[in-house]
């Protein structure tokens, strides 16, 4: 199994938006090499002709019946928002401005 | 009256339901002792003085007009702050949910306000539950009781210290990788992680859903049965919900009786990094039980092996993705929104400064098990562990009736032992883990103190999914035939504090 460098952590940290600093990226790339070391003992099964598990129960789709049902007011959904405008979430711009 | 906080839940419940005290009486007096141990202890992020005492008010108002009370009315509990409280403060143990508060009930938090449970308030747990020490918590780690200077388990290591310190009777963990047990088990407590889908995670915030449960921690069995009924049953708003009778766990607990019960060892939880004195009380509670008219077997699960590798990637990797809800846009800590910053960089900003160090840990080791390239090496070979370590059981079961083991390797360690070394840290969760991936019921219960250092010891009893009762049957028997032996509850021996 091939280690992880710190260019791999960087950029694992932007795909996951964490703006990590240089010495957590030491860090980090140090400790995840030795847990990616001791985990990777799983592959020893990856040959092995057996149905992968991803949920302990068999999981069917849920219906329910399309009624309107109670459900929070805007300003209790907006009670925990940083910022809220007219009723709506005021998020920092999506966009690029070119 | 005078030792309230040292009774059990049942027996608090009946005195309040004969009138020989109110149920202010028996808030109050749990308030009090949170007030004068909790500085210590550390085991409440936050005490609802005045929701606990309107609660306890309105379970008196009740008896006064002659309203039948249910088994647990005017009890209090200790909630992981990991469940959501309409009005409640509810951090998860993050900066990132520092001052939240929720606008809606989780399922098992309505469910204990029908039950006239008393929330006492919320307990301190690793962040987002990822710990098995409360050392993760960004508002300082708890202590365990039997010596505050070694660590409480975790996650839920808040609950577990509540109960030891005499703060509640009765407290809510959520067992992930074991996050209920573990704590169980170094705190001489009980802790119960009920089968994957009985109680509802409605309102529980998620770390990794098709591992996370939530379930009842006491510090007797029956006490744990009670508040199973209480909290487990079917929930429409969560579609993973088991449609089912919940087991009758309560009259397992009163048998006391495992004549005729086979009862399996597993192999495989012994030999290296497992403490003298915890396998010397395991020995010994598997040699009460072969008393007690069980039959004992050996049995082996050769997966067991490569349940903590598996777990190890599949935790980290559904949290990954569940933890992509703290963006910083609809709730929680906002860092960096100046006008000049675009969303992409104030939600990157604001999760460096929320986020704790095991949280960006894992959040970074599963977007890795998930990349291209990695998928099927990592996640795909640990699914097809989950598999494997659910086939050991299955052939397990057909042969006894319940499994058990130790439920940790060794007893509490000191704080700070282990914080910046993870492997370390993650063997705590050995034992317990395999249920997890499997989702089956697994129960810790106290078997006693190590000789070396006199710290509590776990019994862990693992039995079938939706055969929680066996867990029940075998602890209350075990419990009832120790204390008899002892003369007293494991916890007498605690030091005051």
């Amino acid at each position: 199994m091939p280690g992880i460098t710190r260019e791999e952590v960087a950029h694992l940290a932007r795909l996951s938006r964490l703006e990590l600093q240089a010495e957590e990226l030491d860090h980090l790339a140090e400790q995840l090499d030795v847990i990616i070391g001791a985990v990777a003992r799983v592959s020893e099964v990856a040959g092995q002709d057996v149905p992968p598990t991803s949920h302990p129960l068999p999981l069917t789709n849920v219906m329910r019946p399309d009624e309107v049902r109670p459900s929070l007011t805007s300003e209790q959904a907006l009670s925990g928002a940083p910022a809220a405008e007219e009723q709506r979430f005021r998020v920092p711009q999506i966009l690029g401005e070119d | 009256m005078t030792d309230l906080i040292k009774l059990t839940a049942a027996d608090t419940a009946a005195a309040i339901k004969a009138g020989q005290v109110s149920a202010v009486e028996v808030t109050q007096a749990h308030l009090d002792r949170i007030d004068a141990v909790d500085k210590k202890v550390n085991a409440f992020l936050h005490v609802d003085t005045e929701g606990a005492l309107a609660a306890a008010r309105a379970v008196d108002a009740k008896r006064a007009a002659g309203s039948e009370l249910g088994p647990l009315a005017g009890v209090p509990l200790a909630l992981k702050d990991v469940f959501t409280t309409k009005g409640v403060p509810t951090t998860c143990g993050s900066k990132i949910l520092e001052g939240w508060i929720p606008p809606y009930d989780a399922t098992l938090t309505t469910r204990l306000k029908d039950a006239d449970v008393v929330i006492l308030g919320k307990t301190n747990m690793d962040e987002f539950a990822m710990g098995s020490s409360t050392e993760n918590s960004a508002f300082g780690t708890t202590g365990n009781p039997w010596d505050l200077s070694r660590i409480p388990g975790g996650s839920g290591g808040g609950s577990a210290a509540a109960l030891a310190a005499f703060e509640a009777p009765l407290a809510i963990g959520t067992d992930t990788g074991g996050s209920i047990r573990q704590p169980g088990a170094v705190t001489g407590t009980v802790g119960v992680k009920p089968t994957y889908g009985s109680v509802s995670r409605y309102g529980l915030v998620a770390f990794s859903s098709s591992l996370d449960q939530g379930g009842p921690c006491a510090r007797t069995v029956l006490d744990a049965a009670l508040l199973h009924e209480a909290i487990a049953g079917h929930d429409p708003l969560d579609s993973t919900s088991i449609n089912a009778p919940v087991p009758a766990v309560v009259e397992a607990a009163k048998m006391r009786d495992v004549r005729g019960m086979r009862i399996g060892v597993v192999k495989e939880f012994a030999g290296e990094g497992y403490q003298a004195g915890v396998m010397q009380r395991f020995d010994e509670a598997v040699e009460l039980l072969r008393e007690l008219g069980a039959e004992v077997v050996e049995v082996s699960c050769p997966s067991f092996t490569l349940a903590l590798p598996a777990y190890y990637l599949i935790a980290p990797s559904e949290a990954s993705s569940n933890l992509a809800r703290f963006d910083a846009m609809r709730y929680g800590l906002r860092v960096g929104d100046d006008g000049s910053r675009s969303a992409e960089e104030v939600t990157a900003l604001t999760r460096e400064a929320g986020f704790g160090a095991e949280v960006k840990r894992r959040i970074i080791l599963g977007t890795y098990a998930l990349s291209s390239g990695y998928y099927d090496a990592y996640y795909g070979s640990a699914q097809k562990v989950r598999t494997l370590i659910s086939r050991d059981f299955d052939a397990a079961f057909a042969g006894v009736d319940v499994l058990v083991s130790p439920t940790t390797p060794t007893t509490a360690f000191p704080i700070g032992e282990r914080a910046d070394d993870p492997m370390a840290m993650y063997l705590a969760d050995l034992c317990t883990i395999p249920s997890n991936l499997a989702g089956n019921a697994a129960m810790s219960l106290p078997c006693g103190l190590a000789p070396e250092d006199n710290l509590p010891v776990g019994l862990q009893i693992i039995a079938p999914a939706m055969a929680d009762d066996r867990l029940y049957r075998v602890g209350g028997a075990v419990e009832a035939a120790l204390n008899d032996k002892w003369g007293h509850p494991l916890l007498e021996e605690a030091p005051a504090l």
